[in-house]
């Protein structure tokens, strides 16, 4: 029953603090493990669709419309995560069948699309989503209807539900540790931020503004966003020579990431001469962007595809097996394999597919088998995890160069950064 | 600050406002000579430019598996490539959409609306959701640096070249050749010319691949500056009707003069202000220009 064939625990320190929750789950675990799965009265009181044999999940991503650029990898990923679970014999001995909905880079549509798998479909668990907005927008439905959404992206924090496990990173546990590296890596003390105008980029920059004025005692030199889909930076790439900033900080994204990398290079400004750290660039995106085009830049992320640990090298075998060898996997895709491993493991600890018992179950659960390395579920429904810093590579790869030391708390509602 | 750090700041400032202009105009022509000629609101344009863009990559990806050795080369006959892959679906657009709607010219706009959502699609379902990066040839990158700190990016003087010939060609295709001559007579009296013995239908679908075609051409130089994804055409579609409309619709010469006063005004205001507010400034000078001249900065003669 086990999923932990290879249990690597690198965080001795921690053992003790995590001795008590983590001896939940085994609890729960054995009495389910063999013999018969236990009855579908027994496991589903909420009127949900199980069966005796069968778990309904719904998936919830934008297949179709601008953002399929970006939920793409996570669709494929939660669909690899849910056919391994299947092939190991399922949750509580009943198979994992998935309907998927399409929300069409739409938020009504999402909010639609989430109403009908909550009260038609009755689907034990939701994952997906992959912008805020249409978090935002889902959020109420399954508040209301009482459901379960495991949402895989990085986001800005100043939210916690029930009803949603965030498996990305929030704000503070992306950009801290980041600034807190650059500062004494790069020796950075002046910063030009840059973002797409919306409200994550927005959100970030100011925790990033808050920690380096007040904590790190550095300057910002210009602070600049742009509208999405913007595609033309020479008039930001002159303010950014004139400022000379020892680091650029950036969260652009979507077409606009492209055009700003491609003018970078051809303004001559390349790692040579410019040290540049961003929150928005995965492998994913360099795919669209040239991997020439950023080499030498830092990333920080939680995952990068090049992670050197039994759990990723496994993952991304088998990623690559199912989706073909030039397939990459990005900071997110990693996320949203983890949703049904942690629904899973949740669900066993549990005894019960009921909504209310998961959310109540999930503070503690622990993942020894994911990819990034270890994470464990924090009481405020976000993961504890590592920060890591990437440094680009010409084939699109990042080398990871740091990484912090130890998890980091998430910390959705930081005090002193709003 | 040394002054000539000052001066090289100004001159790559004064080559980022040509560079905008030139992006800006690459994007307009083709819609300019669609829409300021013809009429058709043509929301499916930046789709057209899209296709010159995935023929770039096609194209760079064909000839890195199969000619490696002429990697160095490819990039302008990809271009050509691109106009013919653009003029011909153009052409079957307008055979296929556009010619049942030229009496009702507002459906035209929800005609090709729905045309752009089907090409988005398309694209999606041919080349995958994911943005791509087609490899492009070495001469294409960084910038040349006549002097220490000044960086002339190579690319903008690439898309500057391109919009060149293209803008020269256009109009002299436009004032000095027989299928200019039937355009300009279809555009000041349909009926007249076709009295006097115009095929007003054919100039009509010539005239729409010819403009598609051009979008091509946008979208194939402009892989060298922006992405490449199914959805890269709606980057550039509001662009696009903001210079022609601003121009005067039917005037080429006023498509050229407003996306030189966008791209000045939008580049200058950049510099001193944020990003964002730059283009909230540029909006509203154009509102209020509008406002004055509904009929755009030049208005040409026409019959109606």
């Amino acid at each position: 029953m086990s999923d932990f064939d290879e249990p690597h625990d690198p965080f001795l320190t921690r053992r003790r603090i995590l001795q008590g929750m983590a001896a939940l789950p085994l609890v729960g675990l054995p009495s389910f493990g063999f013999g018969a799965p236990p009855p579908t009265a027994k496991v589903n009181t909420t009127n949900l669709a199980v069966t005796d044999t069968e778990v309904t999940v719904g998936q919830l991503h934008s297949a179709t419309g601008t953002m399929a650029i970006s939920e793409t990898g996570s669709i494929q990923a939660e669909q690899l995560a849910i056919d391994q679970i299947n092939a190991m014999g399922g949750v509580l001995g009943r198979k994992i069948k998935v309907i998927k909905e399409d929300g069409a880079s739409d938020w009504p549509t999402f909010a639609e699309k989430a109403r009908k798998l909550l009260v038609s479909d009755h689907v034990a668990a939701v994952f997906g989503c992959w912008t805020s907005a249409s978090r935002k927008a889902v959020l109420p439905v399954f508040e209301k209807e009482n459901g379960m959404l495991y949402y895989p992206t990085f986001y800005e924090g100043l939210e916690q539900s029930k009803n949603v496990i965030y498996t990305g990173q929030e704000a503070t546990q992306q950009i801290i540790w980041g600034l807190d590296w650059a500062k004494k890596e790069k020796k950075a003390k002046t910063f030009f931020l840059v973002g797409s105008d919306y409200i994550w980029p927005r959100t970030s920059m100011k925790i990033a503004r808050k920690h380096i004025e007040n904590f790190q005692k550095g300057s910002i030199v210009g602070e600049e966003y742009y509208p999405l889909g913007h595609t033309n930076f020479n008039s930001l790439i002159n303010k950014i020579k004139l400022k000379k900033p020892d680091c650029v900080y950036c969260a652009v994204v979507g077409g606009s990431n492209v055009a700003f990398y491609k003018q970078l290079k051809a303004a001559g400004i390349n790692a040579k001469k410019q040290f540049l750290l961003t929150i928005s660039v995965t492998e994913d995106e360099v795919l669209g962007i040239g991997g020439e085009n950023v080499e030498g830049f830092y990333s920080s992320m939680k995952y990068f595809q090049s992670l050197n640990n039994p759990n990723n090298i496994a993952f991304v075998k088998a990623f690559k097996a199912k989706y073909g060898a030039n397939a990459v996997i990005g900071d997110v895709t990693q996320a949203a394999y983890l949703g049904p491993w942690l629904w899973k493991a949740t669900v066993e600890k549990a005894g019960s597919f009921d909504v209310d018992k998961i959310a109540a179950a999930s503070a503690g659960i622990e993942l020894k088998t994911a990819p990034e390395g270890y994470v464990k579920i924090h009481p405020n429904h976000h993961l504890w995890s590592k920060a890591r810093i990437g440094l680009a590579q010409p084939n699109g790869q990042f080398k990871v160069v740091a990484e912090s030391p130890a998890l980091i708390e998430p910390n959705p509602f930081p005090k002193g950064y709003q | 600050m040394s002054m000539t750090d000052i001066f090289n700041i100004t001159m790559m400032q004064g080559f980022a406002g040509l560079s905008l202009f030139s992006v800006l105009l690459l994007m307009g022509l083709g819609l300019a000579i669609i829409f300021g000629q013809m009429g058709v609101i043509n929301m499916a344009h930046g789709e057209f430019m899209t296709i010159g863009a995935y023929t770039i990559y096609l194209a760079s990806t064909l000839t890195e598996r199969y000619a490696p050795s002429f990697m160095e080369e490819y990039f302008p006959f990809a271009i050509l490539l691109a106009f013919v892959f653009a003029f011909i679906a153009g052409w079957i657009a307008e055979w296929a959409l556009i010619r049942h709607l030229y009496k009702r010219p507002l459906d035209t706009l929800l005609a090709t609306w729905g045309l752009s959502l089907a090409m988005q699609q398309t694209f999606r379902s041919v080349f995958g959701a994911r943005e791509v990066s087609p490899t492009l040839p070495e001469w294409l990158l960084g910038s040349w640096s006549p002097a220490e700190g000044l960086d002339i990016p190579i690319n903008g003087l690439f898309v500057m070249m391109v919009t060149l010939l293209v803008t020269g060609f256009v109009l002299l295709a436009l004032y000095r050749s027989s299928w200019g001559l039937k355009v300009r007579a279809t555009v000041a009296n349909r009926a007249m010319a076709n009295a006097v013995g115009i095929n007003t239908k054919r100039t009509d679908r010539l005239t729409f691949a010819i403009g598609c075609g051009i979008a091509g051409i946008a979208g194939a130089a402009f892989t060298t500056i922006g992405s490449t994804g199914p959805t890269s055409g709606s980057l550039y579609i509001v662009d696009a009707f903001l210079v022609v409309t601003f121009g005067g619709a039917a005037s080429l010469l006023g498509t050229v003069a407003s996306a030189f006063g966008i791209a000045q005004t939008q580049s200058i205001a950049e510099f001193f202000i944020s990003g964002s507010m730059a283009k909230v400034l540029t909006l509203l000078l154009i509102v209020i220009i509008l406002m004055i001249r509904p009929q755009g900065l030049f208005a040409s003669k026409i019959r109606r």
